[in-house]
């Protein structure tokens, strides 16, 4: 792999899939940080991973399951408590589909 | 007497001797940290009307178990129905959670008192404590230096006599670094062995929760009340996992003081780089000289991919961070952002404002390792790499009991020295993040101190012995057979 630098075009897309609205100057500056530190990560390609199995968690568990049994829930006031803005018993967010939805 | 002066062993016998009450106890705490957190700021939030209530029900003989009466501090990304819940971050600033976390459930059970909450690094990124949206918090040792993070609350308030014991996350070093930087021992267990209800994600295949305190013993202790399977997390190890055929298995108190014979301890070449100041270098000869004398035999090992723990951690973390934060929405709990121009607007902007520059970072770095044309070269290939450093542990554990070596290259640094390089901040770790990536326990003991510092204010080093899963029990034994040595633990920083 050639030097990795991400440009900001990079870091534009990478904010926008990790919805982090950011100014120009912040792209910048974020894409010469992350630049340097992918730099760093390039060391991991002197390695020979043919064989070798991904190993994505500590523990052999599999298939944890339990009895479907219900049990208490939180009511809908302590799931509420904490949102910033409530219609109760709803969330209340801005219109997610039509016309300046923005999805 | 100064209850504040006393070890969580002393603080419960006494209780429960009734030489002194537990609101005492919690008043004598309380009135230190009035006195002196103003300077180290190791708290976010002090609970004390929470907190003489709990001791008050201790006192009336509401409340028994083998923690009753013994005051302890909480790092901040732990959920507690009491006070808020905040991971020093904005966007949680006004968070209250409505469920205790279960490590908390058990402390309250075993009868402990909740003192409040601890600051940290933002979400639990960070190696100093300066990426806290409620600012620094000091090192008590030496108020210009950082405690070491994330859990840098947690190991200042243990250190500034504020608490015997505190609670903190480890995921790459988060509690063993901080121990080591403030002079305490500190426990990262085998991933599994505490439940992770109720702390707030970070890297779910890397965070645990464990004690920072004083003394062996006093670790041990609140380790034994807060661990054990959890049927409200499916990745906590059932008991059988607690193999008893490894000399180790779930008792980890009933033999601490007994030395261990005949002991393997393996150091690997990796871990006496050049990078290791000339006081931790001393410090590791002397630590090896002494276990010689004690009857063990040091064991050359080779851990060849150490070098590779930092990418690999830093790709895997924050990928999987990535992730774990995209709850942060603005909709459901945490700030919102006042006026959005429509729901994507919503999300990106309550986001922005919301998060760090550090948060920002990682979740940038983690989106990109998974996304599209990325996620072979970067995440897939960390996860492979990771496996390898797993087995470079299995293979060492073949020649020796445990393996020991620095927790750091050196002692803390100053604020500030190393905030404006992320690389720079991220190396801190080479010697944690191993563990968590493999998922074998390790705990950080003191060693002995960096007396040369400019100012002259010694400054602690902390030396990590780490094993295989579920070896805590014998890897305290180890702790033990060191601390009587040495005696460290009773010295304090002159705060």
């Amino acid at each position: 792999m050639t030097t990795q630098r991400l440009t900001d075009q990079e870091v534009r897309h990478v904010a926008k899939l990790g919805r982090l609205k950011m100014s120009d100057e912040q792209v910048h500056y974020f894409a010469e940080q992350l630049s340097h530190v992918l730099g760093h990560f390039q060391k991991i390609n002197e390695l020979n991973i043919d064989d070798v199995e991904p190993m994505a968690h500590a523990t052999d568990l599999t298939n944890v399951f339990r009895p479907d049994e219900p049990s208490t829930p939180l009511t809908v006031e302590q799931a509420l408590a904490n949102a910033p803005q409530t219609l109760p018993p709803f969330f209340k967010v801005p219109k997610v589909l039509g016309e300046g939805s923005g999805a | 007497m100064d209850l504040t002066q006393l070890t969580v062993t002393e603080l419960r016998d006494g209780v429960a001797g009734r030489k002194f009450s537990a609101q005492e106890a919690a008043r004598a705490f309380l009135d230190r940290i009035a006195a002196r957190d103003g300077t180290i700021h190791a708290f976010n939030e002090v609970l004390a009307d929470e907190a003489m209530l709990a001791a008050r029900a201790v006192d009336e003989g509401k409340v028994t178990g083998p923690l009753a009466g013994v005051p302890i501090g909480i790092k901040d990304n732990i959920c507690t129905t009491i006070g808020h819940t905040t991971c020093s971050s904005r966007m949680l600033k006004n968070f209250r959670a409505p469920y205790d976390a279960t490590v908390i459930k058990r402390l309250k059970a075993a009868g402990a008192v909740m003192l409040g909450k601890l600051n940290m690094d933002e979400f639990a990124m960070g190696s100093s404590t300066e990426n806290s949206s409620t600012g620094v918090t000091r090192n008590p040792w030496a108020l210009d230096y950082v405690p070491g993070g994330s859990s840098g609350g947690s190991a200042a308030a243990v250190a500034a006599g504020f608490c015997p014991a505190s609670l903190g996350s480890d995921t790459g070093g988060s509690i063993r670094q901080p121990a080591a930087l403030c002079g305490l021992v500190g426990i990262k267990p085998t991933y599994g062995m505490v439940s992770r209800y109720g702390l707030v994600a970070f890297a779910s295949s890397l965070d645990q929760i464990g004690p920072l305190a004083r003394n062996v013993r006093d670790a041990a202790t609140i380790l034994d009340a807060i661990a054990g399977p959890d049927g409200l997390d499916s990745t906590s190890a059932p008991l059988d996992f607690y193999s008893a055929s490894q000399g180790a298995g779930r008792d980890l108190l009933g033999k601490l003081d007994e030395p261990i014979k005949g002991l393997k301890l393996g150091i690997a070449r990796q871990y006496l780089s050049d990078a290791n100041g000339p006081a931790m270098r001393q410090a590791m000869e002397k630590a090896i000289a002494q276990f010689t004398s004690m009857g063990a035999t040091i064991v050359e090992v080779d851990l060849p991919h150490t070098e590779y723990g930092i990418p690999v951690y830093y790709l895997v973390a924050t990928a999987e961070a990535s992730s774990n934060l995209a709850r942060y929405d603005g909709v459901h709990y945490g700030h919102r952002t006042a006026t959005p121009e429509d729901l994507i607007d919503l999300y990106a902007a309550s986001r922005a404002e919301g998060f760090g520059d550090e948060v920002k970072r990682r979740i940038m770095l983690g989106t990109y390792a998974l996304s599209s044309g990325y996620y072979d070269a970067y995440y897939l290939r960390a996860l492979k790499v990771r496996r390898l450093i797993r087995q470079d542990f299995d293979r060492a554990f073949e020649k020796c009991d445990a393996l020991i070596g620095p927790t750091t290259t050196g002692p803390a640094f100053k604020i500030g020295e190393k905030s404006s390089d992320p690389l720079q901040m991220y190396l801190n770790d080479v010697y944690t993040v191993n563990c968590n990536l493999a998922g074998i326990p390790g705990l950080s003991i003191c060693c002995g101190f960096d007396e040369s510092t400019v100012d002259r204010h010694p400054l602690p080093l902390g030396m990590q012995i780490f094993g295989p899963n579920f070896s805590e029990a014998k890897l305290l034994r180890i702790a033990r057979m060191f601390e009587a040595a040495n005696n460290h633990h009773h010295r304090r920083p002159s705060i």
